[in-house]
């Protein structure tokens, strides 16, 4: 089998068994990248230099007998994570030429766990969209059909995993950033609970909503860079302080006798309805598994979009400020004063949506509106959380699928932003309630993979991906890989 | 709710960013489709409800001693800087 068709487990094995080394591997991603990236514009950076010489240390520790399951296992990082002495573009012009200064926590924790850095991938503009189309470095095409998103805002990472030009990637996901790209694009997305991955070094969209995670080719995959990468950091205020249980480990945990929760309003007149069909198959599969389904209802879950639409943007209106033309970043030509230097670096640095975005964040915390909508937005956040706290003290984790439809042909919502705001309905409550959630690929519908959503409770990681573990070795939807990138 | 130039203006002069005219209709109908959109939050009944602080519970702000963990760095974050000079960054006068 081609390298390539490899998961990041079997790659980080075959290295071990000295079946090839990670400079092999490293050769071969870093060629497949050169030769497919024109097409899928999946990767902003490419770092042949940094990932060569990762490989040799790989190499080095498998043959000192100190290689880990991830030692020499090729990785490509969202733009978002700061890379000591690389460019980080956040996907926007503001950061065109900002080398940070320093590695995300994330970062520096894959590396010591050995893996491989191939590059930086594209995203939308400061992760704020569902399609990728709103990167300053152009949209990203889908591998599965290039007039089609790879969904967003980790659509590069999505991108260049279905494509097989990485084995595995990390994303972000504020209100489904890594679940919705890894549905559109056949993969395993996981996104941890709220606190439980470092957010040093991620620059900031909407920081009570922000979390890493990873868009994988398994559920094996995905709890072995989330091991990784999870744990307590106090260079982060919100990171939680408790032990990462081996996620890898407890992969094949017995799911018979779960209980799982099907969220009625997850399957209203929004979903497609052969992606409908291809959840109730998986659900099946579930029941064949022994595990108990139970219908159960949400009530205030249909009113999560407009929540996020008022809490983000007002977050993101103040974690932007920073972006003022002065200490990094763009600064427009010839400011005539600093009032000018600000309103014309920000005006020409922040592409269309995150300008909207600002906006509706400064209406809403403005006086005399902050009751009406970030106030409300909040309590109504709290109905939201309280309706999951009920859910779960009934059922083990809930169901339902991630996306409403299959990928979307470019172009075809960028006009109305709520038209593109909808596509996150059924992914943006986990990050409301700050809950693990993964995605994982139940079906194709004419030709286009869609996804199986799996929410936990607060820090069951474990559960979630022993959920999609289970599934996973009844179907083989996650081993399919598009025709033209095989 | 229906927002006018005026207040897109406005909006754009708090958030600091330069809106151009091109771009002031295409804003004052997105935002005020947006507005519209989230006003159904007001159909949700939250008299007693307690906004959400934190999506953990019993989380608590961490505090650590006011001790320097960091060393100094100027130089090299300044290399990131559009404008510096001799250590300062460079902004147009303030004060004639």
């Amino acid at each position: 089998m081609s390298l390539h068709l490899k998961t990041a487990a079997e790659l980080g094995r075959g290295i071990r068994a000295g079946e090839y080394s990670s400079g092999e591997l490293t050769r071969h991603f870093l060629d497949r990248i050169g030769r497919g990236n024109e097409r899928l514009n999946a990767f902003i950076t490419v770092t042949p230099e940094r990932a060569l010489e990762d490989a040799r240390r790989a190499d080095a520790t498998v043959a000192a007998g100190r290689g880990g399951a991830l030692t020499g296992v090729p990785i490509a990082h969202k733009d978002i994570f700061c890379t000591d002495g690389i460019l980080t573009t956040c996907g926007s012009k503001m950061l065109a030429n900002f080398v940070s200064p320093y590695d995300a926590t994330v970062v520096e924790r894959l590396a010591a766990a050995g893996t491989v850095m191939l590059g930086k991938t594209n995203m939308d503009e400061f992760a704020m969209g569902s399609s990728n189309e709103t990167s300053f470095y152009g949209p990203v095409r889908n591998p599965w059909d290039e007039t089609r998103v790879p969904g967003g805002s980790s659509g590069g990472s999505a991108a260049a995993v279905a494509a097989r030009l990485a084995p595995v990637a990390t994303g972000t996901d504020t209100g489904g950033s890594i679940r919705q790209p890894a549905a559109l694009t056949g993969l395993t997305g996981i996104k941890p609970t709220y606190g439980r991955v470092s957010r040093y070094g991620m620059i900031a969209f909407a920081s009570s909503l922000d979390q890493g995670g990873v868009l994988a080719q398994s559920a094996e995959d995905a709890a072995l860079v989330l091991e990784a990468m999870s744990g307590f950091d106090p260079r982060d205020s919100t990171s939680v302080d408790t032990p990462v249980p081996g996620y890898a480990g407890a992969l094949d945990r017995p799911v018979k006798g779960l209980r799982i929760g099907i969220i009625r309003e997850f399957f209203g007149d929004g979903l497609d309805p052969a992606t409908g069909d291809a959840v109730q198959v998986a659900l099946d599969i579930f029941r064949d598994l022994g595990i108990e389904l139970v219908e159960l209802s949400l009530p205030a879950l249909p009113l999560s979009v407009p929540t996020y639409y008022v809490v983000a943007p007002a977050e993101c209106s103040s974690n932007l400020s920073r972006f003022d033309g002065v200490r990094f970043g763009y600064r427009c030509d010839d400011p005539k004063d600093l009032l000018d230097l600000y309103t014309r670096s920000r005006g020409e640095g922040f592409g269309a949506e995150v300008k909207r975005r600002i906006m509706t964040g400064t209406y809403v915390l403005s006086a005399g509106y902050y009751d009406a909508y970030y106030l409300k937005a909040q309590k109504v956040r709290s109905l939201i959380n309280e309706d999951f706290r009920r859910a779960f003290a009934e059922v083990d984790v809930l169901v339902g699928p991630t996306s409403p439809t299959p990928a979307f042909r470019l172009g075809a919502k960028v006009d109305d932003p709520v038209t593109m705001y909808l596509n996150d309905i059924y992914t943006i409550g986990a990050n409301l309630a700050g809950l693990p959630a993964l995605s994982a690929p139940c079906g194709l519908v004419e030709g286009l993979p869609v996804g199986l959503q799996v929410i936990g409770p607060h820090f069951a990681e474990s559960r979630v991906l022993a959920v999609a573990h289970a599934y996973q070795r009844e179907t083989d939807w996650h081993r399919r890989v598009p025709r033209a990138w095989a | 709710m229906t927002l006018t130039r005026r207040d897109v203006e406005n909006i754009a002069h708090l958030a600091r960013l330069r809106i151009t005219e091109e771009e002031l209709p295409v804003y004052v109908g997105s935002l005020s489709r947006i507005l519209e959109f989230i006003e159904q939050l007001g159909s949700a009944s939250t008299g007693e409800v307690e906004p959400m602080a934190h999506p953990l519970e019993d989380q608590v702000q961490r505090l650590r001693a006011d001790e320097p963990t960091e060393t100094d760095h100027r130089d090299r974050y300044q290399q990131n800087a559009p404008a510096v000079e001799a250590g300062l960054y460079i902004v147009p006068k303030v004060i004639e």
